[in-house]
């Protein structure tokens, strides 16, 4: 099975520190694909390399077997990647509809298209099963942490998205909410995307991913699959990038 | 290969919810409640201090001082129509009351020295607002300098410009006919009827319209008793309205008629349906909402935060510019102190009062007019009861206060009611 997203040797230094050393990636469609690590280990330059708001150093991209360039994120989107990012990107004052549709509003003519616009926003909810908001036209401020997530994450599977990446979706939330985010983000790879999760909770990475990469220092420590490993060694591998067989020998990937 | 487990429970769907008459009040109580109030503490005021001027002075409710009123806030209101677009970004444009004063004297200018026709004129006026927004939006969004500095300096400035303009200070007296009639003549009763039945008629053609076409999609549309609702208090308001203008309010009628319609206040209601459209229908309006909102978020959505920025300044400098027009018909002439004074804090307090934020995000052009409203009534109320210069000032500044007031503790609640 090709990836969907690959990354080969991808490098990334800010001034003289090296973020990342020869990084290599895969993301599947029909697949949650966890992405772990400890705190500076690199996992959010790497999506933002990603979604073209860093450009790389050295490395290769590429998207369902063929090589792409990615310099900004609007190419990111072209290619129907979409990043949802952990401080939510979503306005106050606008409702759930006008958020979603934000900088691709559905237009007659110049005016605006708000029916079209409130049924497909309804339609994407309700195809990711969304049932606890009370009502489309609400504003976001009135949300819950979970729904505001729920609305960001709908956002992006909006726009033919391909690939989803969640920058730690669940970081803020209370357990019933994070139920409820994760039973979604299992939903959208169930749907047939490809899903790259971030987080830093083990037990929200085993509940719901197919596969897991650690990044240590900067260097992908190990991909493996859910299925065959277990917490412990996942720990490990986060803080020191080795665990038996599995991580970094010497430092460097094997 | 769902791993998680369904949540049962949590599928609670209220998504359409019966717009009934009990549900549509208490969902607008709790709003209210909640500190998101819109103009109702504008029409609270308008009609508390409507009753104290009518009893204490009752020349106050008679057509000739009702009339009076549009032309007296006209100027105030139109620059208030547009500072609500700065206000909208989180900005602020201390400048808008000395632009208007700098357009006001390019048309006395051109219209004295240089000779032009009228509408020449206007358009030169109209264009140094558009020019003078630019310069300021570019300094605010390319530059980064806060708005708060660029606009103090250009209040400043403007203040220089316009002495520059008048000859360091001579009077310019405007005589041409159409300039004049802006704000000192009256459409012909007749036209003002006619006027009045076609806003009505437009308003209930545009609401039904829009309910038709969403009940017919399944989606949840007004019910009949509420567009009805809001036409015939549309009706009833403007046609008490129409009818109160159309009444003579000449001191001496066999000598000269004075009836109808000021011809500043379908100039006003035209802006007003304008701009509202613009914010409420297009995605120019929408992302100056979301900007204000959180520009971060407006960012990456795609929106060219910058260009955005500016036009919000150049819209607000543009209706100064109407503003200086307006009050430059209003006195016959251009003078120094064109939109100086109090004019500018009179606008924000106008766009303030009718419920605009000043954190940006939340804002209607009609909470201009509304506000605008206002602060004619305590203007002329206050000239009706004999009060000085002194009195006027404390008030007003104690208004804009108020009404700063209120905003800063809405906002403080709709936080803790999770409505912002």
């Amino acid at each position: 099975m090709t990836p969907l997203l690959e990354l080969r040797g991808i490098d990334k230094s800010f001034g003289p520190v090296k973020v990342l050393h020869d990084v290599g990636f895969s993301a599947y469609a029909g697949e949650v694909t966890a992405l772990v690590g400890d705190n500076g280990a690199g996992k959010s330059t790497l999506v933002k390399c990603v979604g073209g708001i860093y450009p790389i150093d050295a490395g290769r991209l590429f998207f369902d077997g063929r090589e792409v360039h990615v310099h900004s994120p609007r190419d990111a989107a072209e290619l129907g990647i979409e990043i949802v990012y952990q401080d939510l990107a979503l306005c106050d004052n606008l409702d759930i509809v006008q958020n979603m549709f934000l900088g691709r509003e559905r237009k007659n003519g110049l005016l605006l298209d708000e029916d079209t616009m409130e049924e497909l926003a309804e339609r994407t909810l309700s195809g990711l099963s969304v049932r606890t908001v009370k009502s489309i036209r609400q504003q976001v401020s009135s949300l819950s942490g979970g729904q505001r997530q729920t609305v960001a994450i709908a956002k992006a599977v909006l726009w033919n998205s391909k690939v989803v990446i969640l920058d730690e979706p669940t970081a803020a939330l209370g357990v019933a909410q994070t139920a409820q985010v994760l039973e979604l983000v299992r939903r959208l790879a169930d749907t047939g995307l490809a899903v790259v999760l971030i987080s830093h909770n083990m037990n929200d990475v085993f509940a719901v991913s197919d596969r897991i990469a650690a990044l240590y220092l900067g260097r992908m420590a190990a991909q493996v699959r859910t299925a065959d490993v277990t917490h412990a060694q996942v720990v490990e591998l986060i803080t020191s990038g080795r665990s038996g067989d599995l991580g970094l020998k010497n430092g460097v990937t094997p | 290969m769902s791993k998680v487990k369904e949540l049962p429970g949590e599928a609670i769907v209220a998504a359409t919810q019966a717009p009934s008459v009990r549900n549509t009040v208490v969902a607008y109580v709790q709003r209210v409640r909640g500190g998101d109030m819109g103009a109702l503490p504008a029409v609270l005021g308008l009609v508390v201090l409507c009753a104290v001027f009518t009893t204490a002075r009752p020349s106050f409710f008679t057509a000739i001082n009702f009339a009076n009123l549009f032309t007296q806030g006209a100027a105030v209101t139109l620059i208030a129509m547009g500072l609500v677009f700065v206000l909208l970004i989180g900005e602020i444009d201390l400048s808008a009351g000395f632009a208007s004063g700098v357009c006001a004297a390019v048309l006395a200018v051109t219209l004295t020295s240089a000779g032009l026709p009228w509408y020449v004129c206007m358009l030169a006026a109209v264009l140094t607002g558009v020019v003078i927004g630019t310069v300021l939006g570019t300094l605010v969004a390319k530059v980064g300098i806060p708005s708060f500095v660029v606009t103090l300096a250009a209040f400043l400035a403007f203040q220089g410009l316009v002495l520059v303009l008048v000859d360091e200070g001579t009077n310019i007296s405007i005589r041409d006919e159409m300039i004049v009639a802006i704000a000192n003549r009256n459409l012909p009763p007749w036209l003002g009827w006619a006027l009045y039945l076609v806003c009505v008629a437009i308003y209930a053609a545009v609401q039904l319209r829009r309910a038709r076409s969403r009940t017919r999609r399944g989606l949840v549309a007004d019910p009949p008793w509420l567009i009805g609702v809001r036409v015939g208090a549309l009706a009833l308001i403007a046609g008490l309205a129409v009818a109160a203008l159309n009444l003579e309010r000449s001191r001496n009628p066999n000598l000269v008629s004075l009836t109808g319609v000021p011809i500043v206040v379908p100039i006003i209601l035209a802006l007003l349906v304008l701009w509202t459209v613009v914010l409420r229908r297009t995605s120019f309006g929408r992302h100056l909402y979301a900007v204000g909102g959180n520009t971060e978020a407006a960012r990456r959505a795609g929106i060219p935060v910058d260009r955005i920025k500016i036009m919000a300044f150049v819209i607000c400098s543009s209706m100064a510019a109407i503003g200086g027009i307006v009050a430059a018909s209003r006195a016959s002439s251009v003078d120094p102190n064109t939109g100086g004074s109090s004019v500018l804090l009179y606008a924000v307090g106008a766009a303030v009062i009718g419920g605009t934020s000043l954190f940006g995000g939340k804002g209607r052009v009609l909470d201009a007019v509304m506000g605008g409203a206002v602060v004619a009534v305590i203007e002329n109320g206050m000239g009706l009861m004999g009060y000085g210069a002194s009195v006027k000032y404390l008030v007003t500044g104690s208004v804009l206060l108020l009404a700063a007031g209120v905003d800063a503790l809405a906002r403080k609640r709709a936080s803790a009611a999770g409505l912002r």
